[in-house]
C-alpha cells in the first residue's frame, strides 16, 4: 500500500517529507504500539517497508524509527508533534503523517484495505 | 585483533532531551564505514535500549565503541549506580521497575535487557550498588 493511500484511508494530514517519491513509497505491513521497546524487539524483517502507527508523539518515536531504518510514522488520536520532533523527522528523512482516528480505528481501516501485520497474517 | 576505530561518549544524568543521540552517532559511524546493515540494526537496537537504560535507571554514564579489524564491534556501557538489585528479574521479559517518566517516553515495558540480550552475540552484565557494566559484542555476518 502506498503512503498516499494510507494517508487517504486515515484522513491523515502529511507533516514531513511528502514529495512524490515519499507519497508513492510502498509499505507492505504496519505495526502499532505506544511502547518503543516492543517496536525495537519485534520489527525485524524489512523494517523499511513497515509503517509505524503510534500515539507516542515525541522524539523517542523518531529515534526508534531511525534505529530500525523505518521511514514512515503515523501519529494517531489527533496528536501533533512538536516543532523539534518535526525537525528531527525531516533531518532523518522520515515521513510523518497524523490522523484524528484512534489507534484501533486506524489499524482496522488499514487492515480492511489489505495492509497486514509484520508476520504477514492478513486474512480480511 | 586490532582496534581500527574507538569512540568515547558520555550520557549526562537526567538529560532526557539527548536520549538516543549516542546511539544515533554509533549507527551513523557504522554506516559511514559501510557496515553490514542487518548487523548494524542489531547494534543500533542494543545501543539505544542500553543508552535509555542509563538515563531511566542509572545516573548517566560512559559508553565506548570499538570496531575491530575483523569487523567485530564491542560496546561497553558503564554507569556509576545505583546498580540492579536482582539481575535475574531484570532479565525476565515484562519485569519492569521503570518510572512514569520512562513510560511517558515509550519505555519501561520490561523488554529492555531481554531485548538487548536477544540481538547481541556476546552479552555480559556486572552489577553492584557502585554501578553496572554492560559489555556487548557483535560479529559481522558471514
Amino acid at each position: 500500500m502506498k503512503a498516499c493511500e494510507i494517508a487517504e484511508s486515515l484522513h491523515a494530514v502529511p507533516i514531513t517529507l511528502w514529495d512524490e517519491d515519499s507519497r508513492n513509497t510502498e509499505y507492505s505491513a504496519a505495526f502499532a504500539t505506544d511502547l518503543m521497546s516492543d517496536a525495537l524487539a519485534l520489527i525485524q524483517e524489512r523494517p523499511e517497508s513497515v509503517a509505524l502507527i503510534t500515539g507516542l508523539v515525541n522524539s523517542q518515536t523518531l529515534r526508534t524509527a531511525e534505529m530500525l531504518d523505518m521511514r514512515f510514522v503515523v501519529f494517531v488520536r489527533g496528536k501533533y508533534p512538536s516543532d523539534e520532533t518535526i525537525e528531527m523527522a525531516e533531518e532523518m528523512g522520515i515521513t510523518v503523517i497524523a490522523t484524528d482516528l484512534t489507534m484501533y480505528d486506524a489499524c482496522g481501516l488499514l487492515y480492511q484495505k489489505g495492509l497486514g501485520g509484520i508476520y504477514g497474517s492478513h486474512t480480511a | 585483533m586490532a582496534v581500527i576505530l574507538h569512540k568515547d561518549y558520555k550520557v549526562e544524568r537526567d538529560d532526557y532531551a539527548a536520549a538516543g543521540k549516542v546511539s544515533s552517532d554509533i549507527k551513523q559511524t557504522l554506516n559511514s564505514i559501510g557496515y553490514d546493515p542487518k548487523v548494524m540494526r542489531r547494534i543500533a537496537v542494543a545501543s539505544y535500549e542500553s543508552e535509555i537504560n542509563m538515563l531511566i535507571h542509572a545516573y548517566g554514564g560512559d559508553i565506548t565503541m570499538d570496531i575491530m579489524d575483523d569487523g567485530q564491534v564491542k560496546l561497553v556501557f558503564k554507569d556509576p549506580g545505583p546498580g540492579i538489585p536482582d539481575l535475574e528479574k531484570a532479565l525476565t521479559p515484562g519485569f519492569s521497575t521503570a518510572s512514569e517518566k520512562a513510560r511517558a517516553m515509550g519505555f519501561g515495558a520490561g523488554m529492555g535487557l531481554p531485548n538487548i540480550q536477544r540481538v547481541t552475540d556476546d552479552f555480559d552484565i556486572q552489577s553492584s550498588q557502585d554501578g553496572t557494566t554492560l559489555t556487548l559484542s557483535f560479529r559481522p555476518a558471514k
